[in-house]
């Protein structure tokens, strides 16, 4: 009988299940890993090199495309570094605004996640029902942005701009004859503002929610292929330099948003789910229970921006462009419009380190200013880079399939981790 | 937020008195520069003293600094000779004697790490920088052993400036290609890279050439004196500063 060898397996960078560009080179024994050697850096597109030869304001376009399934997250960490450094903070509406598109964000994530992962492990209905929802939030995207990915919209001293009073119809003419009911229904709640399209969507959702927990939760394939997967104790989460739903998972609690809030998460009410166990499934449980209380979130923005109209911009020409009016009548405008877009505004200089609760964990912009309108140094530090450093040690000893099922679980993008 | 960082930073003047040299925050940060050679005792206690308890690493940067405070467009001397039209290559200003020797106090190396610790028991982070030693290469003690984060950070850091961490045991490339001359964060490391590839159809593979690109400079890098920075015009660091938003 012939003895097997441990043998070097080669692991993408063209699977499927490797979440866009990760080469892993396995060092297997029959069919357990001895070692996993990941090689990263084939998006690796040097944003922070860019982010140094531009004006601040012109790398926020890049920010979005780090993590491109959480957007305007990322652009939160970028702004909130830049506002620190000048020392200014926004109208309380563009917080909430924040706050709000922060955690639709979040949704949008952990639904593809949830969709991904759920592929992987050969779930393919969940992934059908993850992407009939996140439709409905690029929607939002699109009506206050313009784009439904890339989207730009927050700025040092702000947002771009207000939340708009009619949501877009998929439909010119809702009124005509020859309308069927399927066209119709994609209208759904779309009759008044972005506001009442988001809240009509708040509504919806927990119902989707307990769908997708149907489909798993207690699906017998699934905790097969997660529960006792890849177990991190909150000792080593912490020494891995874990942070969000993944030191969340091994049971630390641990939310940016709680414990050092930012924007205007300190008026929210809501609670940070933990997990037990530290395995895959107790990562899922904790992703799950986010989406349901970031809805919440939502809802309580909502609210608030309803009540509450006020400008979404600081009051600043340095920082802020001038009303397009303004700016065909008045010279001071004309200057203050060409001198922002052209030149940008200087920072003091100093450094500061902003981070926020990112869907992935701790995204955090690290900026080093000497004085000038470009940044000197800007460091991005993702959370997903981390999280992948410590693929070795998670898959050590397991089969190759669940690999599969620690790549899906750390919710990798390698937009960020390449950057 | 404030009271308990000034506690933090007592315990830490107490506790690493002459090997922490605290650095002025305008917003309100503890930051703090140490010599390499103390690196990794100071790493070894913030992480295990109780008064400290920095667990987690939160990030290893890199940072080069070469041209450090200069500018490519001079601004200051408007009415007297008029602004500068375009950047030249591998022009920038130059600075004032004084303000020279406080860059060389401030920053002795060119080279240096930037560590960002956080302490959950404490709900506060701290920033240590320390400047490599040597320039070629520039070296520093690797915090691997303190915390397991540090790996794929200090090997980005090598990858991208150079910077050896000795006592890391694997020390690899990672972001860049397999193959990559060159450490491209540098400063002196043009933007447009060095070489560029294309298919060659007559050797049917894909080949390696000198970049074509010319570097340009789209927007010329300015240093303005702004009066609303000054520190004494600025309110309380942290609450959102009024002179700024009054315009």
């Amino acid at each position: 009988m012939a003895e097997f060898q441990s043998y070097t397996m080669n692991f993408g960078p063209q699977h499927p299940a490797a979440h866009g560009v990760l080469r892993l080179v396995l060092e297997m024994d029959g069919e357990v890993v001895t070692r996993a050697d990941p090689h990263i850096g084939l998006l690796h597109r040097a944003t922070e090199k860019l982010a140094e030869s531009k004006p601040y304001n012109q790398s926020i376009g890049y920010m979005d495309r780090l993590d491109y399934v959480s957007m305007m997250a990322n652009e939160h960490g970028y702004v909130l570094a830049i506002e620190k450094l000048l020392g200014i903070e926004p109208p309380p509406r563009a917080l909430y605004i924040r706050v709000m598109f922060d955690e639709i964000t979040r949704i949008l994530n952990h639904l593809l996640w949830l969709g991904c992962h759920g592929l992987d492990v050969g779930a393919m209905t969940i992934f059908l029902y993850c992407f009939r929802e996140r439709e409905n939030l690029m929607d939002c995207y699109e009506a206050v942005s313009g784009t439904r990915m890339h989207a730009t919209y927050y700025r040092p001293g702000g947002v771009y701009r207000d939340l708009p009073e009619q949501m877009p119809r998929h439909l010119a003419q809702p009124d005509a004859k020859r309308v069927s009911a399927r066209d119709k229904a994609m209208d759904e709640g779309r009759d008044g503002s972005l506001l009442d399209f988001i809240e009509h969507f708040t509504r919806r959702f927990p119902g989707y929610v307990d769908e997708y927990e149907t489909l798993l939760t207690e699906n017998r394939i699934w905790k097969q292929r997660t529960v006792g997967i890849s177990v991190v104790s909150p000792e080593r989460a912490l020494n891995l330099g874990f942070t969000g739903p993944m030191l969340r998972g091994s049971g630390v609690e641990w939310d940016l948003r709680k414990k050092q809030p930012y924007a205007a998460y300190a008026d929210m009410d809501f609670d940070i789910p933990v997990g037990v166990n530290g395995d895959c499934y107790d990562r899922y449980l904790v992703r799950v229970e986010e989406l349901r209380q970031s809805n919440r979130i939502i809802r309580q923005c909502v609210d608030w921006l309803r009540a509450n109209p006020g400008p979404v911009m600081v009051d600043d020409f340095k920082l802020a462009p001038p009303k397009r009016e303004e700016m065909k009548e008045k010279m001071e405008s004309l200057i203050h419009h060409f001198k922002l877009f052209t030149e940008g505004y200087c920072v003091p200089e100093g450094e500061a380190y902003a981070a926020v609760e990112h869907p992935k964990g701790e995204f955090g912009v690290y900026l080093v200013s000497d004085g000038a309108n470009k940044p000197f140094r800007v460091k991005i530090r993702a959370p997903g880079f981390a999280h992948m450093a410590a693929m070795d040690e998670m898959v050590r000893g397991h089969m190759l399939a669940d690999v599969v099922a620690t790549i899906g679980t750390m919710d990798v993008v390698f937009g960020e981790i390449d950057r | 937020m404030s009271a308990r960082l000034e506690s933090m930073a007592e315990a830490l003047l107490a506790r690493f008195d002459g090997v922490l040299h605290r650095r002025e925050s305008s917003c309100g940060e503890l930051s703090y520069d140490l010599d390499a050679a103390d690196l990794q005792a100071t790493a070894v206690a913030l992480r295990d003293e109780e008064d400290f308890s920095f667990a987690t690493l939160i990030d290893v940067c890199g940072v080069d600094y070469l041209g450090y405070g200069q500018a490519q467009w001079r601004t200051e001397a408007a009415t007297e000779s008029g602004f500068s039209r375009a950047v030249e290559p591998g022009a920038s200003t130059t600075r004032s004697a004084s303000e020279s020797e406080r860059r060389a106090q401030e920053q002795p190396a060119r080279f240096a790490a930037v560590y960002h610790l956080l302490s959950l028991r404490h709900n506060l982070r701290v920033r240590l920088r320390a400047f490599a030693v040597g320039e070629n290469p520039p070296v520093l003690p690797s915090v691997t052993g303190v915390w397991q984060a540090a790996d794929w950070f200090e090997r980005e850091a090598f990858d991208l400036f150079g910077i050896v961490f000795e006592g890391h045991g694997d020390l690899r490339r990672i972001l860049t290609d397999y193959g990559f001359i060159g450490h491209p964060f540098r400063k002196d490391f043009p933007l447009s890279g060095k070489v560029e590839v294309r298919y060659d159809e007559d050797k049917r593979r894909v080949v390696y050439e000198p970049v074509s690109i010319e570097p340009r400079t789209l927007v010329p890098r300015v240093i303005r004196d702004d009066n609303r920075y000054r520190p004494a015009l600025r309110a309380e660091p942290g609450d959102g500063g009024g002179q700024v938003g009054d315009g």
